[in-house]
C-alpha cells in the first residue's frame, strides 16, 4: 500500500511540475524532503501538492480524506517532511475512512 | 469557448432560483442546489440536495462535478438563511445555525470550487453579503455578523486565490421582496429603504446585473470589492 502511495505522490508531484505550479529539479524517491528544511517546496507548492494528492487519492481509490486537517498541522513529526512521511500519513487516513 | 459551467447554491426558490434561469437562458450549465427538493425544471440545469455546511457532502458534490464537468468557471454563494430578533431574545442555536449556512457554506464552496478553478487557471466566486453589515442594522445581530464574515471572507479568498487567476467579489443586495424578509415588521423594512439613497426594494435583476459585471471574463482586475445596491 505505502509504495503504491509513494508512487502516486512521485507521480502528483511530477505532474504539478509539468504545469509549472511547483519547481522540482531533482528526481523523486521516498526521502525527498518535501517542506521545511531542505524541502523542494515552498508553502504554496506544498498547498498545491496536498489538494493535486488529495484529488489523486480519490481518483484511483475512491476514498476523499483532508490531509490538512488539524491534527497533520499540530502533528511535531509534520507529515509533510517528506514523501515517505506524507504516504504514511495518508494510509492512516485511507485506513481510518475504511473503518467508518 | 464552450458553455460555462455555473454553481449556484440556494436555488429551490427566491434569487437562486431566479439566477439559475438567468444563467441558463444565457447559455450555461448551471448546477444548483438546495436542502429540500424543488418543483421545477430547466434544461441545463442539474440539481443536488445539500446542506451547503455539510462539509462531507460539499466535497462529493464537486468530486461529482470534477468527473461529469471537468471544471467550474463560475460560483454563485447565494444561500443564506437569516434570524432577524433582538440578541438577547437569540438562541445559541439560531446563532449556530445562521454561521453555519452563511459563512461555513460560503468558506466549504469556495475551497471546493478553487480547487477546480486552479487547474483551469480561470474562476469567478461571487458572495452574498448585505447592506445591513455598513448599516448595523438593529435586531439581526447573528445575520449582521454572519454577512461581515462573508465579506471578509471575500477579500481575504480574493487574495489567497488571485495567483490561480481567479477572483472573489460580493454583493449586498438591500431588501428584496423574497421569503428571506416577510417576517419582518413593515415599518423596520420601510425604515432600512429610507437609509438607502434610493429608496426602493430590489429587484432580482438589480442583483444578476451586479454578477452579470463581476462574471465578464473583462472582469479580471476585479477582485476582493463588495457592492452594495442603492446607494448605502
Amino acid at each position: 500500500m505505502s509504495d503504491k502511495l509513494i508512487n502516486l505522490i512521485i507521480e502528483t508531484a511530477n505532474e504539478l511540475n509539468e504545469e509549472e505550479e511547483v519547481s522540482i529539479t531533482s528526481e523523486l524517491n521516498k526521502d525527498t524532503p518535501l517542506f521545511g528544511e531542505k524541502g523542494i517546496l515552498d508553502s504554496m507548492g506544498l498547498v498545491s501538492l496536498v489538494v493535486a494528492v488529495e484529488q489523486a487519492i480519490e481518483e484511483s481509490m475512491g476514498v476523499s480524506i483532508s490531509l490538512a486537517d488539524e491534527k497533520a498541522l499540530s502533528q511535531k513529526n509534520s507529515p509533510f517532511k517528506t514523501i515517505g512521511t506524507l504516504a504514511e500519513y495518508s494510509e492512516g487516513l485511507i485506513s481510518e475512512d475504511s473503518n467508518d | 469557448m464552450t458553455n460555462p459551467v455555473t454553481v449556484i447554491t440556494g436555488t429551490r426558490k427566491g434569487i437562486g432560483k431566479y439566477l439559475a434561469e438567468h444563467y441558463v437562458a444565457k447559455g450555461h450549465t448551471v448546477i444548483g442546489c438546495s436542502r429540500g427538493d424543488i418543483d421545477w425544471q430547466l434544461s441545463n440545469y442539474e440539481h443536488f440536495m445539500l446542506d451547503v455546511s455539510d462539509e462531507k457532502n460539499v466535497k462529493r458534490l464537486f468530486s461529482t462535478i470534477r468527473k461529469k464537468y471537468g471544471r467550474v468557471d463560475n460560483l454563485i454563494n447565494n444561500a443564506g438563511i437569516a434570524s432577524m430578533n433582538h440578541s438577547l431574545l437569540t438562541p445559541a442555536s439560531t446563532v449556530q445555525k445562521v454561521l453555519s449556512t452563511n459563512v461555513l457554506g460560503t468558506f466549504l464552496f469556495c475551497r471546493e470550487a478553487a480547487k477546480l478553478m486552479k487547474k483551469t487557471k480561470y474562476g469567478r466566486m461571487v458572495n452574498f453579503t448585505t447592506i445591513a453589515v455598513p448599516l448595523k442594522l438593529e435586531g439581526e445581530a447573528a445575520y449582521v455578523a454572519s454577512k461581515a464574515g462573508v465579506k471578509s471572507l471575500t477579500e481575504v479568498l480574493s487574495r489567497e486565490y488571485a495567483e490561480y487567476h481567479i477572483t472573489v467579489n460580493a454583493i449586498g443586495p438591500v431588501p428584496i421582496e423574497t421569503d428571506l424578509i416577510r417576517a419582518v415588521p413593515k415599518d423596520k423594512i420601510q425604515n432600512l429603504l429610507d437609509r438607502q439613497a434610493i429608496h426602493r426594494f430590489g429587484m432580482f435583476d438589480d442583483v444578476s446585473n451586479v454578477i452579470d459585471f463581476y462574471l465578464k471574463p473583462e472582469s479580471s482586475f476585479i477582485t476582493g470589492q463588495t457592492l452594495y445596491l442603492g446607494g448605502v
